[in-house]
């Protein structure tokens, strides 16, 4: 009574300091983006190049078409660490379509519309077992997703009998080498498919449903939502996308390697998703912050990089950066 | 009457769990037993041994993590980056390559256990960031290639060697899990760290030390993968900064396989120790296999194997779960 200041006072700082890491939340991963830019405008040499930015461009390209779909997956509070192995068979499958001697001179367009086609429909069911294996049994994600994180690698293998496929098809190719009013056709990809998405998670009513199912899923079964329906959905389309990703990764390397398209893909993928600003709990999906989330940890690696800092020491910064934006982000939910 | 009723139907789903893991195991080694020659050989019984002893002690710290209801990722990469810190140190003396691997992982797991309990991170998250911090950490320390043990100081000795008829990383195994199955099922934090797994408010308004228990669950796993990677050195002649990848889910699978659910509260320690032999004795049939030339399978043959032998029993365990929820 003495002073009543005291108690207004420690109303007011937690309240400054929730606004505080509300903003650091929300738009810390954009200006984290726009101060890694700022940066190497100011110490990388020829940053500002056409070239620079094609470079990054094009291998962020898969981690977003990737990372997309483990957006939504994530939404519904699943995770899928299989993405980087139906990267690995989607693109084994595909050159053995194109360069099978079978295809007569002329129909070679058909071809390769089979193998772009076929691998990722393939993937999309591998997805929908996936998504089988969670809702027809209950098996968590990260151990029914697990199943063929370790087979999906050994499928592509013996597929392709470890062997390196070496190839070159332009118009197969076309999907990552190609450019469209001089943009890269992946970069075109990339953007077509988070606009798709952001649109969906936006303003349709499965966006909502997958949301819903992440926030509360007995409550939105309760609310008669198709819960199971809505998670097959997700882990199809995360599967579908991996298998995109695979494509464009063998189009870019013309050549297609089992054992190392897409190692690690699930953990950049898991990562920009955590960076971007989507809670790993589930019940919110920001297509846009994933974006954003695998731009900043592209430009982490490429500044490193290209300052000379060895590509062990980036992993470290990587990962200290994945650790404060979640740490951010978590202090700002509870507040 | 409810309790007449349990005692009528077979426990809980976990118990099942672990009798169908402790049967499966019986199972292959009859099988193995009658189809190959050398199965039951001294020879392969103390080679699987050691190499599995690796797997086992990871494994080990694994189930600990899952029974408070967390996981962790960073046991691969702790485990690789441990066998370079060893190899680095093994020139001096067997125990500076031994004693800095299992501190070079116990700082790993400290970490872990600071950003968990502390920082109030999600396992999974924290644990994936230091999983990229100690593979970097290892390849820094070691330039990108293996780094070759000192052969002077008997440091391979750990890995290679035997003590009274078994291998000494198998006797090291035995011993951590003695002991985790004494922490588990007698003492007090064996306890806790149930209670923690089966609700975190619970625990919390319990009394219970949360934090501090988690923080020691995680040093402890940190500790054991340590412990892995020292014996990955001392085994194989070399600290391997790429070696490990993986490791962590193959110890995720052997726990679930031992019928440790991933929601956490409930875990055996016996059970993961099957679950594990369960998942090597799959390889060394395979290689058994290979070596009649029936099926020609090459390694990438081994993993769709076995994941296929994992998703069998993930389904498994789900039916069995699902009846006894009807039952």
């Amino acid at each position: 009574m003495t002073n009543p200041q005291v108690p207004i006072s420690t109303i007011e700082a937690p309240r400054a300091r929730g606004g505080f890491l509300l903003y650091a939340s929300r738009y810390g991963t954009l200006v984290a983006f726009l101060a890694l830019v700022a940066l190497n405008i100011a110490i990388t040499p020829n940053f500002l190049s056409m070239q620079t930015l094609t470079v990054n461009l094009t291998q962020v390209a898969t981690i977003v078409i990737v990372a997309t779909g483990m957006t939504l997956v994530i939404a519904t509070g699943g995770i899928d660490l299989s993405v980087g192995s139906l990267m690995a068979i989607a693109g084994a499958i595909a050159p053995m379509i194109f360069m099978h001697p079978a295809w007569p001179a002329g129909m070679m367009p058909i071809a390769v519309t089979l193998a772009i086609l076929v691998p990722v429909a393939v993937a999309a069911v591998l997805g929908l077992f996936n998504g089988m294996l969670i809702t027809r049994y209950g098996i968590q994600p990260i151990i029914a997703t697990l199943v063929l994180f370790i087979a999906g690698r050994g499928i592509a293998q013996v597929m392709t009998n470890g062997n390196l496929q070496v190839f070159r098809n332009d118009s197969f190719q076309f999907i990552a080498m190609g450019k469209i009013a001089g943009i890269p056709t992946q970069v075109i990809l990339m953007m077509i498919i988070v606009v798709i998405a952001w649109a969906v998670t936006r303003y349709t009513v499965i966006g909502r449903q997958i949301i819903a199912v992440g926030g509360n899923e007995r409550a939105a079964r309760l609310a008669g939502l198709p819960v199971k329906r809505v998670k097959l959905y997700v882990y199809m389309i995360s599967g579908a996308l991996a298998g995109l990703a695979g494509l464009v990764v063998i189009a870019r390397n013309s050549a297609s390697d089992a054992n190392l398209v897409g190692l690690g893909m699930e953990l950049d993928a898991i990562a920009a998703v955590a960076v971007g600003g989507t809670l790993l709990a589930g019940g919110r999906a920001n297509v846009i912050g994933t974006v954003l989330g695998a731009f900043v940890i592209q430009l982490v690696r490429y500044t490193l990089l290209a300052n000379g800092v060895p590509d062990a020491a980036a992993l470290i910064v990587k990962a200290g950066l994945i650790v404060f934006a979640v740490y951010l982000q978590q202090r700002a939910d509870k507040s | 009457m409810n309790r007449l009723k349990r005692a009528f139907t077979f426990g809980s789903p976990a118990e099942l769990a672990r009798i169908g893991v402790i049967l499966a195991l019986l199972g292959l080694i009859i099988f193995g037993g009658l189809r190959y020659d050398n199965f039951l050989s001294a020879f392969n019984i103390l080679s699987f041994l050691r190499y599995n002893s690796m797997f086992a002690l990871i494994a080990l710290g694994m189930t600990f993590v899952i029974i408070t209801g967390g996981i962790d990722l960073s046991v691969g990469a702790t485990a690789a980056m441990a066998s370079v810190v060893a190899a680095l140190l093994s020139g001096h003396h067997w125990a500076a390559g031994l004693g800095g691997g299992v501190l070079a992982g116990l700082a790993v797991g400290i970490l872990n256990g600071f950003l968990v309990s502390r920082m109030r991170i999600q396992p999974f998250i924290a644990t994936l960031a230091t999983m990229l911090a100690a593979s970097g950490t290892g390849l820094l320390l070691a330039g990108n290639q293996s780094v070759s043990v000192s052969y002077d100081t008997g440091f391979t000795a750990i890995g290679q060697d035997d003590f009274l008829g078994f291998p000494i990383a198998a006797w090291i195994a035995g011993l951590a899990y003695v002991v985790g199955w004494l922490v588990l099922e007698k003492r007090p934090v064996g306890r806790h760290i149930l209670a923690i797994g089966d609700g975190e408010q619970t625990a919390r308004m319990m009394g219970l030390n949360v934090e501090r228990n988690l923080a020691l669950v995680y040093a402890a796993s940190g500790a054991l993968a340590g412990l892995a990677g020292v014996i990955l050195a001392s085994q194989f002649g070399a600290g391997q900064p790429t070696e490990g990848v993986g490791w962590e889910l193959f110890a995720i699978a052997a726990v679930v396989v031992g019928g440790t659910l991933l929601t956490g509260g409930s875990g055996s320690v016996g059970a993961t120790l099957a679950g594990a032999l369960l998942l090597g004795m799959v390889f060394n049939i395979l290689n058994f296999e290979n070596g009649l030339g029936w099926i020609s399978l090459s390694a990438y043959w081994q993993s769709i194997i076995r994941g296929a032998f994992l998703l069998g029993v993930v389904i498994l365990q789900a039916r069995l779960q699902q009846r006894v929820k009807l039952s």
